[in-house]
């Protein structure tokens, strides 16, 4: 896999083209701004972009400008966002196309080197990662209405499908069997109203849209 | 050198007596004499025709407007003789509204409380600066005669009469000086009271610059937690995540080490996460940047996101506030979501913030158990602080056993 790195902490661009070159993902090109990070797409056609948010010259949002610029011009071009915060606002806008091979994590994921590897691969694919944080003040949007109908367990499934996990790794966080996600997953959509379907990102798509978008 | 200056000789009290301050100040006295009539024989002028040709109607409002704007000018040229000769500057009365209009013009001066006591002043200081005048040029003649005969019964070898008249010359020489202090100082009086700001003007003035110069602590202390935050954010959270990264790279590679050193970097690795969390939930509080960059809305739901409880949010405003009172906002419900998680035992909260006319208004409820009281602990208190000081008023209700109702109401017209 070959992606293009935009981060423009010059310990940490170094620390993740490691964590990343360790798990045989090739960084192609990193940069340091938003700039950069346009040219860098360009020249390299990367499979994947990771991106922090708050770059130079401004310091405000330009990685996620930058993001939501390549979404673009390159539909389909998988992206994780990094950032010290975790913004539903900027979650929404991310999501508000496309939400396949959408990432948008904590900075702080990255200490966890095997789940942090896992989600890349996961937006690499076309899935979605969605960090738990940017989950919950989705979730608090909508934590009226027909949400209060669920379940405690039911909620925490919903958080986790929201996040772009499978029903295994669902069941693995849980630790409960995959059949009893299933059930959840099939009573969270009939008391949703949403449609029931197959893959991952579709879910996740569905269940956004319902908590925000719609 | 001070210590010199309060102990003055009695020579010393003498000279000064009879300083260059002192011929300043009978001059005053004299000077006074002239402009204080001109003033005033315009004024009665003006007012005596007004009352003669009463039944033209035009007279009597061409003189109140003639009055009106020659006093600024009567009232300036006095001050010029104080500054000029007692070295003291009345400080200027503030200028009504400017206006073209000129009824409006009139108006505004005529029921300006400035305007009457000017008159006042102008009317009042013949009187003052005449008797002033015979006084003091009465007590220096009196002197000049008294030393004249005093010398000439001296040289005509009459030394009876001459010694007492000797002692009156310098009694006088004492005496006159003292006299033109006395009248200048009466004058004085009369001109900080009449002709200066009265003390509604000094007042609003004050509340002006003090108003402006709390914005400007306010602003500062703003920009401070800003760069506060900004430098946090480019240094020492980018090294721990750095160092947190690290530590998850040896601990999930490293897995052939004896079982102690696996606990110690998983501990290492568990408490460099933590720092990160501790560190990105402190600097959050001091000015989030999406509060900045998307405003109130954006940035509440990452708060109620993270408390410990779940909390309702209802953001209804659809025009930003000034960046001051988004930030006094965010702070009120920042600091009331920690008080709750701290004190309340609340299983549940409400936040609402909306627009209400001119006033930003943010409630923060749960149903907790109640009974806060804001004259104990420093948060709440802190946070009335906060909400004065951008004019806002902060209500707590807390019934014991009824949970705890917290309303901001934060100006933004």
């Amino acid at each position: 896999m070959r992606v293009v790195l935009a981060e423009d902490s010059v310990l940490l661009r170094e620390g993740l083209v490691w964590v990343l070159g360790a798990a045989g993902i090739k960084v192609v090109a990193s940069v340091g701004d938003a700039d950069g990070l346009l040219r860098a797409v360009d020249e390299h056609r990367p499979d994947l972009v990771i991106t922090d948010v708050r770059m130079p010259p401004g310091h405000s949002d330009e990685g996620l400008r930058a993001a939501l610029v390549l979404r673009r011009q390159y539909p389909g071009l998988p992206i994780v966002v990094l950032s010290q915060y975790v913004e539903e606002r900027y979650a929404t806008q991310l999501l508000s196309t496309e939400t396949s091979g959408i990432g948008y994590l904590l900075k702080d994921r990255v200490a966890d080197v095997t789940d942090f590897i896992a989600a890349v691969r996961r937006v690499a694919e076309g899935g979605t990662a969605l960090d738990p944080e940017v989950v919950a003040q989705l979730l608090i949007r909508r934590h009226s209405d027909p949400l209060d109908r669920l379940t405690r367990r039911e909620y925490e499934v919903l958080a986790l499908i929201a996040e772009g996990r499978s029903n295994l790794g669902i069941a693995e966080a849980l630790s409960i069997s995959e059949s009893a996600v299933g059930k959840h997953i099939n009573n969270i959509f009939a008391k949703l109203g949403l449609p029931n379907t197959e893959s991952d990102h579709r879910r996740v798509l569905a269940v956004l849209r319902f908590l925000k978008i719609s | 050198m001070s210590d010199a200056r309060l102990i003055a000789s009695p020579w010393e009290r003498m000279r000064g007596h009879w300083s260059a301050a002192t011929w300043l100040r009978t001059i005053h006295v004299m000077t006074g004499v002239p402009i204080a009539l001109f003033a005033a024989a315009t004024l009665v002028g003006l007012a005596l025709a007004s009352i003669v040709f009463i039944w033209t109607v035009v007279v009597p409002v061409a003189a109140l407007a003639l009055t009106v704007w020659l006093l600024p000018w009567l009232t300036r040229l006095q001050r010029a003789r104080f500054a000029a000769f007692l070295d003291v500057e009345i400080p200027p009365v503030p200028a009504p509204e400017a206006t073209r209009h000129p009824w409006r013009w009139l108006s505004s001066r005529v029921r300006a409380d400035s305007t009457w006591r000017q008159l006042t002043y102008h009317l009042l200081s013949p009187l003052l600066s005449l008797v002033g005048f015979v006084a003091v040029i009465l007590a220096w003649a009196a002197c000049l005669v008294a030393a004249w005969f005093s010398v000439e019964t001296w040289v005509s070898g009459d030394e009876r009469q001459s010694v007492p008249l000797l002692v009156i010359t310098l009694g006088l020489l004492v005496t006159a000086p003292w006299l033109a202090r006395g009248i200048t100082d009466l004058d004085l009086l009369a001109a900080r009271a009449l002709l200066g700001p009265s003390r509604n003007d000094e007042l609003a003035r004050r509340v002006v610059t003090l108003e402006e110069s709390r914005a400007e602590v306010i602003a500062a202390a703003d920009a401070e937690r800003r760069r506060i935050e900004r430098d946090l954010h480019d240094g020492p959270q980018q090294r721990l995540v750095s160092l947190a990264m690290h530590l998850g790279m040896v601990r999930t590679t490293l897995t052939d080490l004896p079982d102690p050193a696996k606990r110690m970097i998983a501990q290492a690795h568990e408490e460099a996460k933590q720092a990160l969390k501790e560190l990105r939930d402190f600097v959050r509080g001091l000015h989030p940047a999406v509060l900045t960059d998307e405003g109130l809305d954006a940035a509440l739901s990452g708060l109620a996101a993270r408390s410990p409880f779940p909390v309702r949010l209802h953001v209804d405003v659809p025009e930003r506030p000034a960046p001051a009172v988004e930030a006094v906002a965010f702070f009120v419900v920042s600091e009331a979501l920690t008080n709750i998680a701290k004190h309340a035992e609340a299983t549940s909260a409400e936040v609402m913030v909306w627009r209400d006319g001119d006033l930003l208004r943010v409630v923060v409820s749960d149903d907790g158990r109640g009974g806060a009281d804001p004259e104990r602990g420093t948060g709440l208190r802190g946070l009335t602080q906060r909400v004065g000081s951008v004019d806002g008023a902060l209500f707590i209700e807390s019934p014991k056993g009824g949970g705890t109702t917290i309303t901001a109401e934060l100006p933004c017209g």
